[in-house]
């Protein structure tokens, strides 16, 4: 009972500071902005450990967020092997050929309007669907390692980044490219150094997307058949086994890698596309 | 449009050129996507058929190497008609024979499918507006909710999927559709979230001095401003929350050893080794996502011009 009181107590105390906090004259700053979802997100953990607690939940069915830690911190080389065969041989490496090849096409499909027009809805269309329905053909095709997984996350990314390039590279107007004619500049020189830089806030949110997408590719076609090792195998048979700390674990991590990659590719936009009126601040 | 047409015969001269205009691109894009799906099937399905031809020791010519191809029962590829003969054998021949709702019909498969994306979105949208709101009026949830909104779409949802099923389990819901409307719902509110935020913020400071000049209370401002406001915000979000819905939905089919809906038809495709089947599921999948988008699609057109917003 004292854990549950506790954990309410808490949360109200959280709240109150955090109504203080956007309430106060640095609600504007850095440290309160950083500050307030930290410990919103402190506060749920809490609730989730008081609870579980409190109310003795089975931990077959949900431990308590200290167990899933303590596993965590147990169990860190079975999670590194995971991450390994996922992340960075399945999940990165076809983030890499998909998003090349998008962009590849992209600039090919670009020279032509024709295409382009054609292209262009099928692309948002099929960028709509639930493309993950073929990780067992692909899985069938390729065999069981990180391949058949890189080449599910190669077709996921595939036409969400294409839609966006394409798009991106049409945003230069008639003005700017008329100027660069003036330059007699050729049609590499027009790309690199106008119609590139233009499409860049188009193309990272095309490549942000597809980080999202690229995770879920790779643990869905795991699940489909894998090697002993992989995230997504280790969730479906922690399932299985009832290991459910190690299967939170592997989420915690996924959690983890999935918020650090999109960070990744959004600190990079902010370097590239540094100039464009989303990135200013204040 | 209808009497537009009918009392200027010209305008619909000029509408069916501009309809041809932008509809000859992507039907020359959709021919070719099929020409290259023959050719890959013809090539993905060679060397079966060459094996199965030197094992009976006789040799193909190149028309009957192609024809073997084209029609084998377990095919790497299938070939574009066997999709479509497939798909009809499970919807429409099912369905004139009068077990539409049978066990191995899609059209009772799609339904579960539709049902689940239905209850998902329902739910999505609804938290999304509520959250929208909620950022709207309220600082603090502002800055505590916004971060915790991104955060929750760059995790990965289906290393999370097993765990919905084995919690809702164990608080005592039966039966699948409520995890997977959950994980539907956890897909399609972030749109919703986000366009409703922008929606909702979208008249400025004069039109909100104006409502504050008549002594509009809070409630009112929302309803007779705020809202109106952000409908074609919120629509542009339902389209895009739809097909997250319908992608939520099969991803939570897939992994969970669901037996019904069309995720579960790839999956037990994949157990028994019927590619046929694998494939028509995918088809059917993107045929209801098509409906889904043209369906909301319409129904923005309707709503706006209703309240004098179309573009």
């Amino acid at each position: 009972m004292s854990w549950i009181v506790g954990a309410l107590l808490f949360w109200a105390v959280a709240w109150a500071v955090n109504v203080a906090l956007a309430r106060s004259p640095w609600h504007g700053s850095r440290a309160v902005r950083v500050a307030v979802p930290l410990i919103f997100g402190l506060t749920l953990l809490v609730l989730w450990q008081g609870l579980v607690r409190g109310l003795e939940v089975n931990p077959v069915i949900l431990p308590a967020p200290t167990d899933i830690a303590a596993t965590f911190a147990n169990s860190t080389d079975v999670l590194w092997v995971d991450f390994v065969q996922t992340v960075l041989k399945g999940a990165l490496s076809g983030y890499a050929m998909g998003c090349g090849a998008a962009f590849l096409t992209a600039l090919a499909i670009d020279r032509s309007a024709f295409l382009t027009a054609g292209l262009l809805p099928i692309g948002n269309f099929v960028a709509a669907l639930p493309i993950v329905g073929i990780a067992p053909i692909l899985v069938s095709w390729f065999g069981f390692d990180w391949h058949s997984k890189a080449a599910v996350v190669v077709v996921m990314v595939f036409f969400p980044v294409l839609v966006n390039v394409v798009q991106g590279l049409r945003e230069a107007d008639a003005m700017q490219k008329d100027l660069m004619r003036t330059y007699a500049a050729s049609y590499w020189q027009t790309l690199v150094k106008l119609r590139l830089p233009a499409a860049m806030p188009f193309v990272f949110n095309g490549l942000k997307i597809a980080t999202t997408l690229a995770l879920i590719g790779a643990i869905v076609a795991e699940y489909f058949g894998s090697p002993i090792k992989g995230m997504g195998f280790r969730i479906s048979t922690g399932v299985g086994r009832l290991a459910i700390d190690l299967v939170w674990a592997e989420i915690a991590v996924a959690a983890l890698v999935g918020t650090a990659f999109y960070g990744i590719v959004a600190m990079i936009e902010k370097l590239v596309t540094f100039w464009h009126p989303s990135q200013r601040v204040g | 449009m209808h009497i537009l047409c009918t009392t200027h015969t010209y305008a619909y001269g000029a509408w069916l050129g501009k309809l041809m205009k932008r509809a000859l691109p992507v039907l020359t894009v959709l021919a070719v996507i099929v020409g290259i799906w023959y050719l890959g099937a013809w090539r993905m399905n060679m060397p079966w058929a060459l094996q199965q031809a030197e094992r009976a020791e006789q040799t193909l010519s190149t028309g009957e190497l192609f024809k073997a191809t084209m029609n084998q029962t377990r095919p790497r590829v299938p070939a574009p008609h066997q999709v479509a003969a497939e798909l009809w054998s499970v919807t429409g021949e099912m369905a004139i024979k009068g077990r539409a709702m049978s066990k191995r019909s899609f059209i009772y498969h799609g339904w579960v499918t539709l049902r689940t994306t239905l209850t998902g979105f329902a739910l999505g949208v609804t938290l999304g507006i509520l959250g929208a709101v909620a950022i709207t009026y309220s600082r603090v949830s502002e800055m505590s909710l916004m971060p915790w909104a991104i955060v929750s779409q760059t995790i990965p949802i289906v290393a999370l999927a097993p765990m919905i099923i084995v919690l809702s389990n164990a608080v005592g819901i039966e039966g699948r559709g409520v995890p997977k409307a959950i994980i539907s719902a956890y897909l399609c509110y972030f749109p919703v979230l986000v366009g409703m935020v922008k929606g909702l913020n979208a008249p400025g400071p004069q039109q909100l001095d104006l409502l504050k000049t008549y002594n509009a209370s809070a409630a009112q401002s929302f309803f007779k401003l705020r809202l109106p406001a952000s409908m074609p915000y919120l629509f542009t979000s339902l389209k895009v929350a739809i097909a997250a819905a319908l992608v939520g939905t099969i991803v939570g089919e897939l992994p969970t050893g669901a037996i019904n809906g069309l995720g579960a038809r790839i999956l037990i495709g994949d157990q028994f080794g019927t590619p046929l089947a694998i494939w028509a599921a995918l088809i059917a999948a993107t045929c209801l996502a098509g409906v889904l988008v043209v369906v909301i699609g319409g129904l923005q057109t309707v709503v706006l011009r209703a309240m004098g917003m179309a573009r």
